[in-house]
């Protein structure tokens, strides 16, 4: 059984990245939508707690944001929202950390 | 794979309907079945007809209809929430006593055991919320 | 194969500032008909939820805390607290309700409601439902 755990707040504003990153378990994905996407970028606070986890990120909020794809912590997968439900499949279930 | 979809947030305010929106159209278009689209808390505003968003920006309620009329999809207001933020339909003008309506095309008002169906009958529930 | 599912309510916000906390509840309350396996998680803020001595005169709200106590009469008795967000918060268990059920395969017992766990065992208890509500 693998979960999805899905953030959407920059872990600048809210805790939800740190609470997500907390209640993973072995073979879990994170995944980084709208303003959870700067959790992601090299050389930030955040990034060090990706360090040993499965990330994905949603490229629109990327660009929308500006932040270009060379910007990103190694080993992040930018998907689009068609890989989204990919990960909604592949995963058994999804947690959204509000 | 058949999908519930829990959207907690209004139009414009936060970006989670407008992420749901996206998600259940990329989910349709690679042919998984979306059981029901359920709207909570703020989230009822995204079936309130009477929007006049700007021209240059997207329509989110309009776009939420469209979607619905397309694929035939099951847009689901709760009543609870919508009592308490104001969106009224035929039903409840009469049963509350409001002189208007303003439900949006595409989206029934029903109680929260549709959400706790679609937990039961579909294979994933993904919340959009802030 | 059961067509019972593993249902669990995620609370992780205050009570008050926003709704969540109370749409919530009404969402578990009318779920209990549905005679799934229920269970509640509070977590972060959401141990706020579940204090004692909740006055909302002052600020002319509903104070629906006592919404929580009759959990038990709706069979909604497995209640996860999460040790770490309660230590956080500077809380104890005797800072939250007494929540219980009656155990009618036990002679009607009174049994606690709320099972604390640590963050870790938390995880596991996430990992083994099959739908999560977020609010």
């Amino acid at each position: 059984m693998s979960m999805l755990h899905i953030v959407n707040k920059s872990p600048y504003e809210r805790n939800s990245l740190a609470a997500a990153v907390g209640h993973m378990t072995d073979g879990d994905t994170l995944l980084l939508i709208e303003d959870g996407v700067y959790a992601a970028v090299k050389g930030a606070a955040a990034a060090g707690s990706l360090e040993g986890k499965t990330v994905s990120v949603l490229g629109a909020d990327l660009a929308a944001r500006g932040i270009g794809v060379d910007k990103l912590v190694d080993g992040v997968s930018v998907v689009d929202y068609g890989g989204f439900v990919d990960l909604v499949e592949a995963t058994d279930k999804s947690q959204s950390w509000l | 794979m058949k999908l519930t979809i829990q959207v907690n947030e209004g139009p414009y305010q936060h970006q989670s309907s407008d992420t749901a929106y996206h998600f259940t159209k990329a989910a349709l278009e690679k042919g998984h079945e979306i059981f029901r689209v359920f709207f909570y808390h703020d989230g009822v505003n995204n079936g309130t007809r009477l929007t006049t968003p700007p021209q240059d920006d997207r329509n989110v309620v309009k776009r939420w209809s469209e979607l619905a009329a397309e694929h035939d999809l099951d847009l689901v207001i709760c009543v609870a929430a919508a009592q308490r933020r104001g969106i009224v339909d035929d039903g409840e003008a009469e049963r509350n006593g409001k002189d208007a309506t303003n439900i949006a095309p595409g989206f029934r008002i029903s109680g929260l055991g549709q959400l706790i169906e679609g937990g039961i009958q579909s294979d994933r529930l993904v919340v959009f919320g802030d | 194969m059961s067509d019972i599912k593993k249902f669990m309510y995620v609370n992780r916000r205050a009570p008050y500032g926003t709704i969540y906390a109370w749409e919530s509840l009404e969402v578990v309350l009318i779920g209990a008909a549905f005679e799934q396996d229920v269970s509640l998680a509070f977590i972060d803020d959401g141990v706020y939820q579940l204090t004692k001595g909740q006055d909302t005169s002052g600020i002319d709200m509903k104070n629906f805390s006592p919404t929580y106590s009759a959990l038990g009469d709706y069979e909604v008795n497995k209640i996860y607290v999460e040790k770490e967000s309660l230590e956080e918060r500077g809380l104890t268990l005797d800072d939250l309700q007494h929540l219980v059920w009656e155990d009618e395969d036990d002679d009607w017992a009174e049994k606690d409601s709320i099972r604390l766990v640590s963050r870790a065992e938390m995880a596991d208890v996430l990992a083994e439902q099959d739908i999560l509500f977020n609010f």
